[in-house]
């Protein structure tokens, strides 16, 4: 592709790998291109570990980053031992109410929750343009006239603290980190987790063990759009302009986060630890993407076709995995269990173990 | 308010509707083959932007506005190619890659537009034909009879679309794949290649409405689509499925998204309230999926890929 565009493919290699790891602090601030990825890519392993799929990863972003900002503005003098716990959770908060919407709307009135959550994505960019345009313009640039869609620059006690100086490396990292460890045990080790999992392996099953499969698909896409919401507080109070700012078009804010943590989930595997790398590795992309627009004018959109074809490319490679291990099964290579050799593609992409794992029964029809 | 209401507003807001509904109509036609055929296509966006750019490329190039169109159409057809052969042959999640055939022609045709043109330059539109008489009809005429080429070629592929799936064999085996496949598979239909051709239907229409999108507002920028194409896959489950349902639904949102702008352009919209308007497709569109989800029902195979077992 880089050769399609006229440019030399290791020049372009060398100059992204150097944009993205050449120094301690582009390492940093890899990492904090990868943060909002790692979120969420956690929150959509949630909701496909349920068989729900969430594509509403923009607008749960926008959500969660609004009601934080809107928090930030109106408690500007609470100390940052308060504020920036707040301004995460009102991220969690606003995040999760996009997320539960769509997952209503699918338990409760069977609305495909694919055209929902891209619907909501359309609403809620047009939404933050109104409020950054309109209630929550900063004053000054009302009095300039220039107009910008910004907010004032916010409260200083609301920043995510700097973890280490001369770097951009700040808390919503660890936050992230922590947060798709939280995941995992949540889907693992939990009974929520694995009533989640049973809806998503089969929902009549888990109807007919007794879970309540519409609270679960809620649930699902709720606590997949409260990391999306966290991730949007981060980008506003990890940012370096200290406020939230777009500028109108549909990833102004977002940076697209919304559709490259799905990237990112894929790629991991639809794990939420295995996440963690896969988005770095993402993060890598787009800060080594824009090094590569500074020296070789190649323009970074580059990043997002490439991910088209990560989609595409890791889509089609799970059949194709699941294909050749079941022609080597078949002839007899390979010693795998006879469930997985009749089962159809489409099913032998749950992933290894799924339900065998089970707990004890007592414990399901109890919380239920 | 009131200025909204005079008959030559109203014409020319019902004009601008069919004309801005010409883009969605043909978009969700083709999708209502593919998804007839069990395949949802969520790429069409993606598809749309590709080609979009292609023929806005190829009239600033050349200045000829039906190679545009043609090569629109091939743009779509080349990714029904690509989506053909992850979905059907590869069996791949329908859902998933088609978010991922967006995000690849999102990347690339804001990619390929930055780096072959660079700032937006008007090109020549597609120009509005007057059907002969037709177009006399006092106030109807200039509203119905006074379009593109294009938007004539959408309407009339609607009964071409009823004709094609409900008096062909071809149309009988694309709904039979789509209900029963294994059915179909039995009585000696091949599922694949009905689906392949479904989807390579679907995507050079989508092909054909980024081409009439461009053509139309003869300009191009990056996500020049907005999310259209994902307005037009929703418009099949507003339609249920049904190329007259489709038809209306189509309709529907040009005329929503003409009043809007005619309503800014008069006022009656304050201008710091035309960003919360924008947001009336998109809030329409769940209403409607909310009132309609219990009461239609899609394709029995819709999203399940196809395999003999």
């Amino acid at each position: 592709m880089l050769l399609a565009l006229g440019a030399s493919p290791v020049e372009g290699f060398s100059a992204m790998f150097d944009g993205a790891f050449g120094s301690g602090s582009r390492i940093a601030a890899t990492a904090v291109k990868a943060t909002p990825l790692i979120l969420v890519g956690a929150g959509i392993t949630i909701a496909f570990r349920a068989n729900v799929i969430n594509i509403g990863g923009e607008s749960q972003i926008i959500a969660g980053a609004l009601l934080s900002t809107v928090v930030a503005l109106s408690f500007p003098d609470l100390p940052t031992i308060l504020l920036v716990p707040a301004v995460l959770l009102a991220g969690l908060v606003g995040g999760g109410i996009l997320g539960a919407i769509p997952g209503a709307l699918k338990a409760y009135a069977s609305v495909n929750e694919i055209l929902s959550t891209i619907m909501l994505n359309l609403v809620m960019v047009q939404f933050m343009n109104y409020l950054l345009r309109g209630p929550l313009i900063d004053p000054y640039e009302m009095e300039a006239g220039t107009r910008i869609p910004q907010t004032q620059r916010l409260s200083d006690n609301a920043m995510l603290p700097n973890l280490i100086d001369g770097t951009r490396l700040h808390l919503g990292v660890p936050v992230a980190i922590l947060a798709a460890v939280g995941a995992y045990l949540l889907l693992w080790r939990t009974p929520t987790g694995f009533r989640l999992r049973a809806v998503g392996h089969s929902a009549d099953a888990a109807r007919a063990s007794g879970m309540n499969v519409k609270r679960n698909i809620t649930l699902a896409l709720a606590l997949s759009g409260s990391l999306a919401g966290i991730a949007g507080a981060i980008l506003v109070f990890g940012s370096e302009g200290q406020r939230m700012v777009t500028d109108g078009s549909a990833a102004g804010f977002t940076g697209s986060a919304g559709f490259n943590g799905i990237v990112a989930a894929l790629f991991g595997g639809l794990h939420p630890i295995w996440t963690i790398p896969s988005a770095m590795l993402f993060g890598a992309l787009l800060t080594g993407a824009t090094q590569l627009q500074r020296v070789l004018q190649v323009p970074a959109a580059l990043a997002v076709a490439l991910n088209g074809i990560i989609v595409i490319f890791v889509i089609s490679s799970t059949p194709v995995r699941g294909w050749i291990q079941r022609s080597l099964s078949e002839a007899g290579l390979f010693n795998r269990r006879n469930d997985t050799e009749t089962e159809s593609p489409r099913h032998s992409r749950s992933e290894p173990g799924g339900l065998s794992d089970m707990p004890d029964p007592s414990e399901e029809s109890g919380n239920v | 308010m009131s200025d909204f209401f005079t008959l030559s507003v109203l014409v020319a807001t019902a004009a601008s509707g069919i004309r801005l509904a010409t883009p969605y109509l043909l978009a969700s036609l083709g999708e209502t083959v593919g998804q007839r055929s069990g395949v949802l296509n969520l790429g069409v966006d993606g598809v749309m932007l590709l080609s979009a750019f292609f023929s806005y490329w190829v009239v600033l190039k050349t200045g000829n506005l039906w190679l545009a169109v043609l090569v629109g159409v091939a743009v779509g057809l080349v990714m029904g190619l690509l989506y053909g052969f992850i979905t059907v042959v590869l069996n791949a999640t329908q859902g998933i890659s088609g978010i991922g055939i967006y995000i690849f022609g999102l990347g690339l045709s804001d990619l390929l537009f930055r780096r072959q043109v660079g700032t937006p330059k008007p090109v020549r539109r597609l120009p509005d034909v007057d059907i002969p008489v037709l177009s006399d009809i006092p106030h109807l005429g200039p509203a119905l009879f006074q379009r593109n080429l294009l938007t004539y070629l959408a309407f009339l592929l609607i009964p071409t679309t009823v004709f094609l799936l409900g008096r062909t064999t071809f149309g009988l085996n694309i709904r039979s794949v789509g209900e029963n496949p294994s059915a179909a598979d039995s009585l000696g239909v091949s599922v694949r290649r009905t689906r392949f051709v479904a989807i390579l239907i679907a995507n050079s229409m989508a092909g054909l409405a980024g081409a009439a999108l461009v053509l139309q507002l003869g300009i191009f920028q990056p996500n020049l689509t907005q999310g259209m194409g994902f307005i037009a896959v929703a418009l099949v489950y507003f339609g249920a499925w049904r190329p007259i349902g489709v038809m209306c639904g189509a309709l529907l949102y040009g005329l929503v998204n003409a009043t809007v702008l005619q309503w800014k352009a008069l006022g009656i919209i304050p201008v710091n309230g035309s960003d919360l308007a924008a947001m009336a497709p998109a809030v329409l569109t769940i209403l409607a999926l909310v009132v309609l989800a219990r009461r239609v029902s899609a394709p029995a195979a819709l999203t399940r890929p196809f395999s003999r077992h």
